[in-house]
């Protein structure tokens, strides 16, 4: 706890861990019901390039239904903290759990196929292949009978079908027709098929990359709109942004990383931007 | 870290997108190409016929066209091979090589060893699957550029040939007749056909299937399309690359197969130029170099058009070098129609 912060209150950000103690730290805000568990937790992940430390000790939880931004300034370990979540890098230190369960995630695939889904920064989107067939890359789903089990056909009117359902459950109404080329499209749709493609199988986290970075100002509307979609349909969000007003305007809470630790978590009501800029940049103590 | 503060007006931006959204009918005509690839290569077809064929009467005569496309025949079943390597952003310079190399094996195990027809064709096919084998091996495993990779095995595969065949050249004579089938005729509305070039077209219509219905075909666009992005979509990117490459040294046998009853002998020097002649006809037919765009129908059309240039320039009474002449602004107007069409709001 911070001298400037009242102990106790809701907004109190919290210190990491302290060795040994799991978790639910004193005074870390949880959303409305804080009783319950985080749907993804890691403890103390260490992560270290040769004589780089990524990661000092992370800690870091994930509730269900709740937008949690990463903020931090670059090097602070960001991209770090989020590779060994989605098992792009597999941490030296620590613990993750999915729903309780120790999760160890070897590659991408791994974390993916215990429902955590990324959007990369970079669009992972094929710019040739048309919006349905991008939402179903990897996945395509095959005819029924022997079209599809012996000659391997895909579906494709049951997949543009799906993917048109999909896209309406998510409120993306930015894509009217599915068999659009990607390239076709506007950056704000098309990384609306690509937050669409990570939503849209059931997943149990959705993990977006700086997903504003490269838009407009309308098309980050959008975007951030789909964020708060996916949130009020019960899919927890971790974003990652350098983006204070976009962070505050959708974030429930706030973890902030400072030199490969967390340096706090807070709330867009506990805290103003400048606040969180202030423990961000080591002007003030979390 | 950036306050953003200050915001555009949305209306400026608004005026923007609708000025980019405008469009003019030369726009239009692009989106089609560009939504349709083999649109292009089908229009230059359509016109050169009609052209060549007010140029000389003799040109559609049915004995003239029936020749187009058993001249077309060994180079389309080629370019099929080069199609699916050039969709995944790589190049196969070794696909006359190969060819070649299956060709001489079928002939020499058949005709020297004694083997029965089939299991010569089955050892030739099994060339062709070793020789894709190195290829995606060398370009999945060492990571090597397949321009790189295909420009060392073309050498390794013609001094293999070489030294295999001793450098001779067995006639069609000699061997069993299944293998010189490939080169008989027979007869559809009064126009000729071989079985080599109905072998050809089956094999279009096959991976023409193929690449556009099954998960597999979606994959390999994706791969050439973004490598990537195709990685992190769940895409065993590597495993996709060596299918592609087996695929291509299967098709490369049959050419081997077509080869020898087209030109009725297995020549150790015939067709090894016909790695270029393929990458020519697939870049005619609207495949961009650059991976992840473009058909096989494309390419059958773009054989089609170099084998039509060659042969009504040839009836038109011009030298066989005005011809080459005549493929190589082929070449060079598709790849920057190609261009063109790529800007489309890119």
């Amino acid at each position: 706890m911070t001298p400037n912060e009242p102990a106790g209150s809701a907004g109190a950000a919290s210190v990491d861990d302290a060795v040994g103690a799991f978790a639910d730290a004193a005074g870390t805000p949880t959303p409305a019901g804080d009783s319950r568990t985080p749907i993804l937790r890691a403890r103390r992940l260490v992560k270290t390039f040769g004589r780089v430390v990524g990661l000092d000790g992370v800690s870091l939880e994930l509730y269900p239904g709740e937008v949690l931004a990463i903020i931090g300034d670059n090097g602070a370990g960001k991209s770090t903290l989020i590779k060994c979540l989605t098992g792009a890098e597999v941490p030296d230190e620590g613990e993750i759990w999915l729903e309780g369960q120790p999760v160890h995630f070897k590659r991408p695939q791994d974390a993916r196929a215990a429902g955590i889904e990324t959007v990369y920064q970079n669009l992972a989107v094929s710019p040739a292949l048309d919006v349905a067939a991008n939402l179903f890359l990897g996945r395509e789903e095959r005819k029924k009978g022997l079209l599809g089990s012996v000659f391997r056909v895909v579906d494709q009117k049951g997949m543009r079908q799906r993917a048109r359902q999909e896209l309406a459950a998510l409120g993306i109404s930015t894509l009217q027709d599915v068999t659009v080329p990607v390239e076709n499209l506007s950056g704000g749709q098309r990384q609306a098929v690509a937050v669409a493609r990570a939503a849209a199988f059931g997943s149990k986290v959705v993990v977006l990359d700086e997903p504003t970075a490269a838009l407009g100002v309308r098309e980050s509307n959008q975007v951030l709109e789909l964020v708060k979609n996916l949130r009020d349909k019960g899919i927890p969000v971790i974003l990652i942004s350098h983006n204070m007003p976009h962070v505050f305007e959708v974030a429930d809470r706030i973890h902030i990383q400072r030199l490969g630790k967390r340096a706090a978590t807070i709330t867009p009501q506990s805290h103003s931007m400048t606040d969180a800029v202030a423990i961000m940049t080591g002007a003030r103590r979390g | 870290m950036s306050q953003q503060t200050t915001e555009p007006p949305t209306s400026a931006l608004d005026l923007a997108e609708e000025f980019l959204d405008r469009t003019t009918p030369l726009s239009r005509i692009r989106n089609t190409l560009h939504r349709y690839p083999a649109l292009s290569p089908a229009i230059v077809l359509v016109v050169s016929v009609v052209v060549f064929g007010l140029l000389n009467e003799r040109f559609l005569n049915p004995a003239n066209l029936s020749l187009i496309t058993q001249q077309v025949a060994v180079v389309g079943t080629l370019a099929i091979a080069q199609t699916l390597v050039i969709l995944t952003a790589g190049i196969d310079l070794s696909v006359g090589a190969v060819m070649v190399l299956s060709s001489m094996v079928i002939a020499q195990s058949s005709v020297q060893a004694g083997l029965p027809a089939v299991i010569a064709l089955a050892l030739g096919l099994a060339v062709g699957l070793a020789a894709g084998a190195l290829n995606g091996f060398l370009v999945t495993r060492l990571n090597l550029p397949p321009f790189i990779v295909t420009l060392g095995t073309l050498n390794i595969f013609v001094a293999l040939t070489l030294l295999y065949s001793s450098g001779a050249t067995v006639r069609g004579a000699e061997m069993p007749e299944l293998l010189t089938w490939t080169g008989s005729t027979f007869d559809i509305l009064g126009v000729n056909f071989t079985v080599g070039v109905v072998l050809m077209l089956l094999l279009y219509v096959a991976i023409a299937f193929i690449l556009a219905k099954t998960a597999w075909g979606r994959h390999v666009y994706a791969v050439g399309d973004d490598r990537e992005s195709a990685r992190l979509a769940g895409i065993r990117v590597n495993r996709v690359l060596m299918s592609v490459y087996l695929a291509a040294g299967a098709i490369l046998a049959v050419g081997a197969w077509i080869q020898i009853g087209r030109t009725n002998a297995a020549s150790p020097n015939a067709g090894i130029d016909l790695n270029l002649d393929s990458i020519t006809a697939v870049v005619i037919g609207g495949t961009s170099l650059f991976g992840g765009r473009g058909t096989v129908w494309g390419t059958l059309l773009g054989a089609l058009i170099v084998g039509v240039f060659r042969n009504g320039l040839s009836l038109a009474g011009l030298d066989v070098l005005w011809q080459t002449f005549a493929v190589g602004v082929l070449i060079i107007v598709a790849v920057s129609v190609d261009q063109w069409i790529r800007k489309v709001r890119a």
